[in-house]
């Protein structure tokens, strides 16, 4: 990676353009409707436009040619690392492959000149990929029908949590106004819950890093809405006693939601529709292979079972049909997969993340050693170099030194259960030479902590940029050119 | 292993790996997983297909969609895409990327969302932009419970009725649950008290009149409300600016910014602000600084507003929103430059104003608001059977003359040319009064 340092205003030369577009003086609309006639074209909208509407102060949007904007982003982009510069072991992420086919088939013209608008008998194509994804993913989850409006993973939760109270509702319990939340939690789930409305209550983790069944018992009664899980939790662990809470939430009258930000190690396995789960929400852009595009678009429709499938058309909260876009990629991901490859997602995912675990656990602290799913938590370095007057190599130091070898760093601080974890998800689309690099890579980082943790402390070393002054930028905020 | 492409393990690779997990089988990895759980059925899921399979399954699904002259706008409007875009947004470098936590192999993520922020700012003439929405209609219903958040005690908020329905669809959605008040007026300032937070209007309406929001700032600001203003983005080039008008937030979608309308999305939404409401602003923000010798770079900044630090005392849940979407923005802005952006807006204008004139020619369509002013929208008055002139221009190819309230809606963008206008006023002219 080559550091480049322009923003495109600062290539912006007078006079200069980049676009290409037909003359409007193919209008009589001009020629009838201006009075000068050079000048017609910058006059036009003061004659059919009242004066008071118009702009008053010049837009300064950069003039550049089309090759100095060709140049300029693909100088950027040779600034960043994605999933096809290498291997991206984030935590709660499930950064898969992203197949091309996938693309080619959402740039289609057939499907993206269409408007979202458009009469039902002209959009039948369009309604069979809408139709066919939402009984494939129906299929893999037990879910009875899908929502596709939602436009991210959070934007599910909320829309999510919006069924769960629409169903309290329409049957007059309007006094269930809490939902219960684990401590393990992504922090998108209590959020959701706040800007749904919903008081949050939390139940603690036990010691095996699962939700604790006797703390939970107090918990419920009238006032519960319901309890947001995420199986496997954050910690990459099963929640075994699913059974016991879903028997035990829905006799108190309360829903089940399922954070399907962690579905992907039970892609062919597990289905949250047989758990007890009512509402449930997928990430395309995780499980189903849709690109994440530097933060979105993704998708995150969600799904539900019988008792909430009456409210599933209510919230209206996109608007038109969601991310088309991003359904087509993810439908032709699972036309790939079929009923046969489908079975070996979520089990190859899963081999991953025991392998790295097993392969790493003399180096880095183990807090929970159990079989994990897709993806584990270590709590730090073993050996983190510390010594009299020398402060030992971090979570965060480990992190920037991969960066330095080619990797992305995993998903540091979080969940916010261990003070120095560190979130390792592969996934099945990794070899395991891909895996025994990182492996090796991760032990010379402890190595290199052991032995002098400053080399750690200053990385990374061979990237466009070094670490930068957080605390400057959030103090004096510099948010525009 | 099953000769899957997504898939690289050989069998041996699976027994090496097996091994080590100290798992005699791919099932002993679920061993956690009480046996209920385990999904013993066949998945109801199609037989595998190739990739030439899958092509050809899209390629036929593909071909059942009529592909229309769109003359409809409504929240997408079929602006011209240049050839540059998709060839960036494409590379993978950008595509295949996360959110840009880890800044030293994310800059150029973090560079492009800095440009976007700042066109934004300029188009909107506001002072501080956050990283992208998931599509202007949220981002209007974000930005009145961001109004609720930063008025102390008011839990009243003023939509206008001359917003898009899909528009005002969404904010009653959003603001339902958390039980803030929403008064949906037509007037919105007849209804200004002591106790209302936000008022959003439009800056071209649901029937594309051009809105004069003269007074409209000091009235609300008198009430100690704050004044969104829900804009399209494009026509900023040349309408006055939410700055102007003297708004504190702008939303709106930046599909006009030169995004395929794609049945509906990917779009994405764009949330503008005065500095005072900078810490109340949703979502991701991209910041200047310098790395550790001096170099300039970009982080994400002000996180301490955002959901994953404040938890249950968030205001707002957003983290991924349209990032590769709002890189596909600022491509455009910058092909397009002040001088492109204005020409196409005058070529929709120019277009639009042509169709206007050509079908009242017709005799089949009265003036709906006479006198008024528009930009590349317009509702008519249909004086024949709107069922009949839909069908009509639908079998000529032409997706026009939405039915709104009554009327019928066109739009024209600069990629429709003289020839589609006249072929479709010829298709009207065929229709018997």
């Amino acid at each position: 990676m080559r550091y480049y340092d322009k923003l495109i205003f600062e290539l912006s030369h007078p006079g200069r353009t980049g676009y290409s577009l037909p003359a409007s003086r193919q209008y009589p609309f001009f020629a009838e409707k201006c009075s000068s006639g050079a000048a017609a074209d910058s006059a036009g909208f003061a004659t059919v436009l009242p004066n008071n509407l118009l702009r008053g102060t010049a837009l300064d949007l950069p003039e550049v040619s089309e090759v100095d904007v060709a140049r300029h982003y693909t100088n950027l982009s040779q600034m960043n690392f994605g999933v096809d510069t290498g291997f991206y072991p984030l935590g709660s992420c499930t950064m898969k492959y992203n197949p091309k086919i996938n693309e080619e088939i959402a740039n289609h013209p057939l499907f993206t000149g269409l408007h979202p608008l458009q009469p039902a008998e002209t959009v039948k194509g369009a309604q069979e990929v809408i139709d066919g994804l939402d009984k494939a993913l129906a299929a893999i989850t037990g879910m009875k029908h899908f929502t596709f409006l939602p436009c991210a993973g959070a934007h599910g939760e909320l829309t999510g949590l919006m069924l769960m109270r629409e169903y309290h509702m329409a049957r007059g319990d309007a006094a269930r106004t809490k939902v219960i939340v684990p401590d393990s939690a992504h922090g998108t789930n209590p959020a959701s819950a706040a800007v749904c409305g919903l008081e949050i209550v939390e139940v603690k983790s036990g010691a095996d890093g699962l939700v604790d069944v006797e703390s939970l018992k107090p918990l419920l009664g009238p006032d519960i809405a319901g309890i947001m899980m995420t199986n496997p939790n954050t910690l990459g662990l099963f929640e075994r006693q699913i059974g016991e809470i879903a028997k035990l939430v829905h006799e108190c009258g309360g829903l089940l939601y399922y954070d399907g930000a962690n579905m992907n190690p039970l892609l062919g396995k597990v289905r949250p529709g047989d758990m007890g789960f009512d509402i449930m929400h997928l990430n395309l852009h995780k499980t189903f292979s849709t690109p994440h595009g530097g933060g979105g678009p993704g998708s995150g429709p969600v799904g539900v079972g019988e008792r909430v499938l009456p409210y599933l058309d209510v919230p209206r909260t996109s608007g038109f049909h969601g991310n088309f876009g991003v359904m087509l990629r993810a439908y032709a991901y699972i036309l790939m997969l079929g009923k046969q490859n489908v079975k070996m997602a979520g089990p190859l995912a899963v081999l991953g993340a025991n392998y790295i675990k097993e392969s790493l656990k003399d180096c880095y602290k183990l807090p929970i050693p159990t079989v994990c799913k897709h993806e584990f938590v270590f709590d730090g370095l073993i050996d983190d170099g510390a010594r009299e007057g020398k402060a030992g190599a971090t979570t965060l130091d480990v992190a920037k030194r991969l960066l330095d070898y080619g990797f992305h760093a995993p998903t540091i601080y979080f969940p916010l259960l261990f003070h120095q974890a560190i979130m390792i998800e592969p996934t099945e689309t990794e070899s395991l030479e891909t895996l025994d690099e990182f492996i090796a890579v991760m032990r010379k980082i402890a190595a290199e902590a052991a032995e002098d943790p400053d080399i750690l402390h200053g990385a990374p070393h061979n990237t466009p940029i070094g670490r930068p002054d957080e605390t400057a930028a959030a103090r004096n905020p510099i948010l525009k050119a | 292993m099953s000769g899957f492409s997504y898939f690289p393990h050989t069998e041996d690779d699976i027994r090496v790996m097996l091994e080590r997990a100290g798992v005699r089988n791919l099932d002993g990895l679920y061993s956690d997983v009480p046996a209920d759980f385990i999904y013993q059925g066949e998945y109801d899921l199609p037989d595998a297909m190739s990739e030439q399979q899958v092509r050809d399954f899209f390629e036929k699904l593909g071909e059942k969609n009529t592909k229309l002259k769109v003359f409809v706008g409504q929240g997408a409007y079929d602006h011209y895409v240049p050839a540059v875009i998709p060839y960036i947004t494409s590379r993978s470098e950008f595509l295949t990327a996360y959110t840009p936590y880890q800044c030293e192999i994310s800059q150029g993520t973090l560079r492009y969302i800095f440009e976007w922020q700042s066109m934004i700012c300029r188009l909107t003439g506001l002072d501080v932009s956050n990283a992208s929405m998931y599509d202007g209609p949220s981002a209007a219903a974000e930005a009145l419970r961001m109004a609720v958040n930063s008025t102390r005690k008011r839990n009243k908020v003023i939509v206008s009725t001359k917003l898009m329905q899909n528009v005002l669809d969404v904010v009653k959605t959003y603001l339902k649950y958390p039980d803030i008040e929403v008064v949906f007026a037509w007037d919105v300032l007849e209804e200004l008290g002591p106790d209302v937070a936000g008022v959003l209007v439009p800056s071209i309406c649901r029937h594309g009149v051009i809105q004069d929001l003269t007074g409209y700032a000091d009235a609300v600001h008198a009430a100690g409300a704050l004044l969104i203003e829900y804009c399209d983005p494009s026509a900023l080039a040349v309408l006055k600016t939410p700055a102007e008008w003297g708004a504190d937030i702008a939303v709106g979608d930046a599909q006009t910014l030169g995004m395929p309308i794609c049945y509906g999305g990917p779009y994405a939404g764009f949330i503008a602000c005065k500095q005072d409401y900078m810490r109340k602003i949703p979502g991701r923000i991209v910041g200047q600084s310098v790395d550790a010798s001096g170099k300039r770079c970009f982080v994400l900044t002000l996180q301490a507003r955002e959901q994953h630090i404040r938890r249950e005392k968030a205001t707002s849940n957003i983290c991924s929103n349209e990032s590769l979407m709002a890189l596909w923005a600022t491509v455009y802005l910058s092909l397009m430059g002040p001088e492109g952006l204005r020409k196409v807006n005058e070529l929709s204008c120019a277009g639009a104003h042509y169709l206007y004139d050509e079908l009242l020619k017709t005799g089949r369509f009265e003036e709906a608001f006479p006198g008024r002013p528009f930009l590349k929208e317009f509702c008519l008055k249909p004086k024949v059977d709107v069922a009949v002139l839909q069908q009509k221009l639908l079998d000529a190819g032409f997706f026009a003359a939405l039915e709104l309230d009554g009327y019928v809606t066109f739009c024209v963008t600069e990629k429709r040319t003289k020839e589609e206008i006249d072929a479709l006023v010829a298709v009207v002219k065929e229709i018997a009064l």
